[in-house]
């Protein structure tokens, strides 16, 4: 394993070596310590890395992360792994705001909570959480999961669109064209393979499906009153 | 006899004109507001109400044809490594695959190309038609990140983080769900024609200290190589931009109330902004009392449509401008020669600003595949690339009259204004006078 000291090579020093790796290079597991709480710290990798990070993160850790593995070993800022493509970003602790937003793809685990807007306008990431998520969390959301294992705050799924929502805890309230929904097998099927990719022990049959009852995906006057 | 009483003439309101009365009875009609593409269409203080002193005893001219007028403009000058250089100071404003046909963005980006100068993405993502005929391309990062992804990202040649637009400051927008085509929806990630949102503000950040991490974020994941521009509307133009400033944009791209949209609210377009000319000033302010003008480049758009446009634009402060409307224009937009399908739309050659239902007769705000066919993309880039030359010529005529030898040395002191109102917002002297409405002078 290298490790980067970022507290010497900085946050620029530190991406630059992770950006500029020749394809199939050697050192494929990389350490970053004295993360500082620094944001965009391992954003943008493109390659096959297991990277772990010694601490906490600010903003945008892992943003539109592509293959690599990152595990970060503290409590994570706003928006870890947004518009994330490909690969996995782990937060052993706690992440603040927006969390996942617009990823595209990947596996994003939580293992303590996550905050407001968890999952906003996700298009197609895997995300887990190993605790509650805050108010608005799948806004909007497009498409893929969003797995909440603790306790869902207000406004949930709030003008979701094909993301499929899965809460084992308690909905404090659902948002704008978001109802709860049959959980058929497939769903408990799909639900347990993300528990098992997030390495989370919880039972699927203890979970609950939400999603988009589909009502306001195209315009109409009668519905104004929804917002 | 009895004499004949004379009739008044039939009188009608100019407040409750013929279009106003038209709006009520379709509101009534349909319990809907209006929704259309472009930009404000009510009379505003506006570059028409400006003009140039041109040279004399105290000033002398350049040669036309024999003396250079510079035009080229670097953006991008203060953090990235490779900045923008543009042949033209007119740029191709954002506009998006999806409210546009593939081959209206690829017509402009041949013309731009031609031209010399950079084209725009916009909401939707970069297509493959228009990055390969874009010599120079900007990519628009929006709230809605509707085909975001750090592969096109690194293939832009620049960055534009969109907080804002003329039409709609505050605004988000919809596509409505008639132009979602099966090419649209894959990018957008959402099922074909439903209504897809744009949502009004970023999802992972709010405020100037926020924006400047997203900087930070993006210049980190493109290794600090492109111009990162932030693009906000004519709502505050002295705050935003010192904020876009403070926040570590590279270029401020300010949109008044002229410049269009794909759709929204006509109440939106024509009651929320402030007008073009009326932002410009402010910007400029804030950039010189920051000591950052020329340093973080200004430009500016809505309603740009000739040189004389883009030389009054330059001469008050801004680097370059941007065209959006006058461009689509000459690729063929609002043509006379359809004047019989814009009639089968209830409308007329020079109005019609239905774009968002996708039915545009000249294949540009269309995903109609027989529609779009229509374009040429070959024949309209050409169009375009002629268009702008032309716009660049006049631009640099002005100039030469004013004796400048490049575009970016125009200045305030080379404008009078016809009304006050000009005059006290571009803040130079009533024609004919030395007052400058609200700075003194007799």
């Amino acid at each position: 394993m290298t490790e980067l000291d970022l507290q010497k090579l900085g946050v620029r020093g530190v991406n630059s070596a992770l950006h500029g790796l020749p394809e199939g290079a050697n050192a494929q597991d990389w350490l970053i310590s004295n993360p500082m709480g620094q944001h965009a710290i391992a954003c943008g990798l493109d390659a096959p890395l297991k990277v772990t990070i010694d601490g906490h993160v600010g903003f945008y850790c892992g943003g539109m992360n592509q293959q690599a593995e990152i595990t970060i070993q503290g409590h994570a800022g706003v928006g870890v792994a947004e518009n994330m493509m490909s690969g996995q970003v782990r937060v052993k602790g706690s992440a603040s705001d927006s969390a996942g937003a617009t990823a595209h793809g990947g596996l994003l685990v939580i293992e303590g909570d996550a905050s407001s807007r968890c999952g906003i306008s996700m298009k197609g990431v895997d995300i887990v959480v190993g605790g509650s998520v805050g108010h608005m969390s799948g806004f909007m959301a497009q498409s893929g999961h969003l797995v909440v294992c603790g306790d869902a705050s207000d406004a949930l799924g709030d003008s979701i669109y094909e993301a499929i929502v899965f809460v084992r805890g308690k909905v404090a309230g659902l948002g704008a064209d978001c109802i709860e929904k049959e959980m058929r097998p497939e769903h408990l099927v799909k639900l347990a393979e993300l528990l098992d990719a997030a390495d989370i022990d919880a039972d699927p049959g203890s979970f609950r499906r939400y999603g988009s009852a589909r009502t306001l995906y195209n315009f109409d006057i009668d519905n104004a009153d929804a917002y | 006899m009895a004499a004949e009483i004379p009739m008044t003439l039939p009188r009608k309101s100019a407040t409750f004109d013929d279009y106003t009365l038209s709006e009520i009875r379709r509101a009534a009609a349909t319990g809907i507001y209006d929704i259309r593409g472009g930009g404000s269409k009510r009379q505003l203080p506006h570059f028409d109400d400006l003009l140039f002193l041109g040279a004399s005893m105290s000033r002398y001219p350049l040669e036309g044809y024999r003396e250079t007028c510079d035009t080229k403009v670097v953006l991008g000058t203060q953090f990235a490594k490779n900045p923008i250089e543009l042949d033209i100071p007119i740029t191709i404003a954002g506009m998006s695959f999806g409210s546009l046909s593939a081959q209206a963005k690829e017509a402009l980006g041949r013309g731009a190309s031609i031209a010399g100068t950079s084209t725009t993405t916009g909401d939707g993502g970069m297509t493959p038609e228009e990055r390969g005929q874009s010599k120079i391309l900007v990519y628009q990062y929006l709230p809605s990140r509707y085909g975001m992804n750090p592969d096109d990202l690194r293939k832009a040649d620049a960055i534009e983080v969109v907080v804002g637009q003329g039409a709609k400051p505050g605004g988000g927008g919809m596509l409505l769900g008639q132009k979602i085509s099966d090419r649209v929806a894959e990018m957008r990630n959402l099922p074909k024609g439903i209504d897809q949102r744009s949502a009004c503000r970023h999802p992972d950040w709010t405020g100037p200290d926020d924006l400047a991490i997203k900087i930070q974020e993006l210049r980190e994941i493109t290794n600090w190589e492109k111009p990162i521009y932030v693009k906000i509307s004519g709502t505050r133009p002295f705050y935003d931009t010192a904020l876009c400033v403070k926040a570590g944009a590279d270029v401020v791209v300010l949109d008044g109330m002229q410049g269009g949209t794909a759709a929204t609210q006509e109440v939106f377009i024509e009651h929320v902004g402030q007008p073009t000319l009326a932002c410009i000033r402010p910007a400029v302010d804030a950039l010189q009392d920051l000591d950052m003008h020329r340093k973080v480049q200004l430009v500016i758009s809505g309603g740009i449509r000739n040189g004389a446009d883009v030389a009054k634009a330059l001469a008050l402060g801004a680097d370059a401008v941007s065209i959006g409307t006058a461009a689509l224009v000459a690729l063929g937009d609002n043509d006379p020669g359809l004047e019989e399908e814009y009639n089968k739309l209830g409308t007329t050659a020079g109005a019609y600003d239905d774009w968002h239902e996708g039915r545009d007769p000249a294949g540009i705000s269309t995903q109609d595949p027989a529609l779009a066919k229509r374009l040429d993309p070959i024949a309209a880039g050409r169009r375009l690339a002629n268009y702008l030359k032309v716009m660049n010529l006049e631009a640099q005529t002005i100039a030469r009259a004013c004796g400048k030898s490049h575009l970016n040395n125009l200045e305030p002191e080379d404008l009078v204004a016809l009304t006050m109102e000009a005059a006290a917002m571009a803040r130079v002297p009533l024609a004919g006078t030395d007052w400058i409405p609200g700075r003194g002078g007799s």
